[in-house]
């Protein structure tokens, strides 16, 4: 899978994937253009429009115009991205996602910045965890949770190839960088990231590395993970994991969101159909964020290695 | 169609007139057959419509996404049944799918849908997302150095509470998209009343044009001015451009003008207070029509 030894992790933000892969996307293609709510810097669409002013529209704090003048872009042949804090976009503008871009299946991006705990400090209003059901739920819409910013860098310029609705998730602060250039990405594919023979792990987003290290350890407590990495909520790669799971018989999801709706619930949606086994989902459960750093909210929501663990052993029995 | 002979115009006019008029049949036949949607907008905008796909619009029936056709969306979705006859006359589709309007398996659902039915730019409903799109759309031609087409839409005026018109009123006007021409269906009612005691509007002209736009007040039942008010709107360059157009609900139907228990209703399904019993409703409209209120005898009776 090319990656990096946990040594030799680095750190950033994959926002900065983003910003880097959106300025890829459009000297690939010179259809690509970019639309941002007034927050150029902080979604690093900056790049973007310091590279390609005259691709690059301003809209102001108007979440739900950014998407509709999107909707009609790309309605005349335009890949428009638009970016905002993931609590604005999608989290504002539902309905005109689902109605003039999902519902005509417009060739349009929503980059959901600052989603999850890591936005740290900015509190619950700002610490978008419904996002991921929220887009999950829609018809035509395609939902990327991008594990670091080399991952990130990648799915932009896949979504931007892929000409459909589509859904990146991205978080604020610096996170782990696991994987390298040579780490495959593809959208609807689950990888392997660890294999193992007792629990399944299925993790996305900034837990990918918690599972990894999480499964590091157990493996001196004897207890074998594999770690699934499943950066494309939708479509579900389910022959990957029914295959794992048809091994492992016990499944941990991990995620910095709902579980409700999201990566668990649409692991949970797969596996009660196809292979129902004994299953604990990690993430925030019905409750909002607060302000704090990440890793006290990470720790506060039970997001850490030690909860992995102790969640690994209670499976094991 | 048009021409610069002023007795071929006049000519012209009266023709439109007479097809808004079948029109309107039309729209109360396929609604009462229905038997669920919205009359009075539809009826309203009836004059607005026809104008639009038989004189102003640059489009080509028998090729929905020609690149050089101007587009037409119809922000206010629910009336889109003035929409479905006026394409159906324009040779879109057979009139006769016209009798399958809000049915299972139609290409004309209750809402118009962009990806259902050839013709349709998007898919709208809910309410306020039209402007956007247009500004979007306009935005791009200008991108693409795509001059001498315009982007038509309708909003309702009720329509104009949601707050994403007024986002997209901001971003057009930025961006001074003059190939952008709204028309506001100023017709005073939607469905809980009129428009001034649910949330009013008024100064209307005045919001428009301190949003920055350009602002033409015409008769919107009169054709020959619907047709001068979008060519004078096409001569303005410095700014967005809103035809407010007063409208009739209801339009030509006496028992339904100025009514708003009619917006969303067809004929034939309730009783209402000043109109005909439920059974009568479309033979009586329908009569009205036909005789152009009495002006005219049908060669029929």
């Amino acid at each position: 899978m090319y990656l990096l030894d946990h040594d030799d992790w680095g750190s950033q933000a994959n926002r900065k994937g983003f910003g880097s892969g959106l300025v890829k996307a459009g000297e690939l293609n010179d259809q690509v253009v970019a639309l941002c709510a007034d927050l150029t810097d902080s979604t690093q669409i900056s790049l973007f429009a310091k590279k390609f002013p005259e691709r690059y529209v301003e809209v102001g704090i108007a979440e739900q115009n950014m998407v509709t003048v999107a909707s009609g872009m790309a309605s005349m042949g335009k890949i428009p991205f638009t970016a905002s804090y993931a609590a604005f976009s999608p989290g504002r503008n539902w309905e005109q996602i689902k109605t003039t871009i999902c519902m005509n299946d417009q060739n349009v991006k929503i980059i959901g910045s600052h989603a999850g705990l890591y936005t740290g400090p900015d509190g619950a209003t700002h610490q978008m965890l419904e996002d991921v059901a929220l887009m999950r739920v829609l018809p035509n819409m395609i939902v990327v949770v991008p594990c670091d910013s080399v991952e990130a860098e990648k799915a932009t310029v896949a979504i931007a190839e892929y000409a459909h609705p589509a859904y990146l998730r991205l978080a604020r602060d610096k996170s782990p960088v696991i994987t390298t250039i040579k780490t495959p990405f593809e959208i609807g594919k689950a990888y392997v990231f660890a294999p193992g023979q007792d629990i399944t792990i299925i993790a996305n987003g900034t837990m990918t590395p918690i599972a990894l290290e999480a499964a590091e350890k157990l493996f001196k407590d004897g207890i074998d993970i594999e770690v699934i990495h499943s950066p494309t909520v939708k479509p579900l790669d389910a022959a990957t994991i029914l295959s794992s799971v048809e091994r492992t018989k016990r499944v941990i999801t991990i995620e910095e969101a709902q579980i409700c709706g999201g990566l668990g619930g649409s692991v949970s949606e797969l596996l009660s159909e196809h292979s129902p086994v004994p299953i604990i989902r990690m993430g925030v459960n019905d409750s909002y964020g607060q302000s704090g750093t990440p890793s006290e909210l990470l720790e506060y929501y039970g997001l850490t290695v030690k909860r992995v663990m102790l969640n690994a052993h209670k499976l094991m029995g | 169609m048009s021409s610069n002979n002023f007795t071929d115009k006049k000519l012209a006019i009266e023709k439109l007139e007479l097809i808004a008029n079948d029109v309107r049949q039309d729209i109360i036949k396929s609604l009462e057959n229905a038997g669920s949607g919205h009359s009075a907008g539809s009826l309203g905008l009836a004059d607005i419509v026809t104008a639009l796909y038989f004189d102003i619009l640059k489009h080509d029936p028998n090729n929905p996404t020609w690149d050089e056709r101007d587009i037409f969306m119809l922000s206010n979705g629910h009336c889109v049944p003035v929409q479905y006859v006026v394409m159906a006359y324009a040779g879109y589709f057979p009139k006769k799918e016209l009798m399958t309007l809000r049915k299972f398996k139609s290409r004309l659902q209750g809402h118009p849908e962009r990806l259902v039915l050839p013709g349709l730019e998007t898919t709208s409903g809910p309410l306020g997302s039209g402007l956007g799109q247009a500004a979007g759309m306009a935005l791009t031609m200008r991108m693409n150095k795509d001059s001498h087409r315009w982007v038509y839409v309708i909003m309702g005026d009720g329509e104009l509470d949601e707050g994403n018109n007024w986002e997209s009123a901001l971003f057009t006007a930025k961006y001074k998209l003059h190939n952008v021409i709204g028309i506001v269906d100023r017709n005073n009612i939607q469905i809980d009343g009129t428009t001034e005691h649910v949330m009013p509007l008024e100064d209307l002209r005045a919001k428009w044009e301190a949003f920055g736009w350009h602002v033409i007040e015409i008769d919107g039942n009169d054709i020959e001015a619907v047709i001068d008010a979008c060519a004078m709107a096409r001569a303005i360059v410095e700014k967005p451009i809103v035809i407010i157009a007063h409208t009739v609900p209801g339009k030509g139907v006496d028992f339904m003008e100025y009514d708003y228990h009619w917006h969303g209703m067809p004929v034939g399904l309730a009783d209402v207070g000043g109109a005909p019993p439920k059974n009568d409703q479309a033979m009586v409209a329908l009569k009205e029509l036909r005789t152009l209120r009495g002006r005219i005898k049908n060669e029929h009776e």
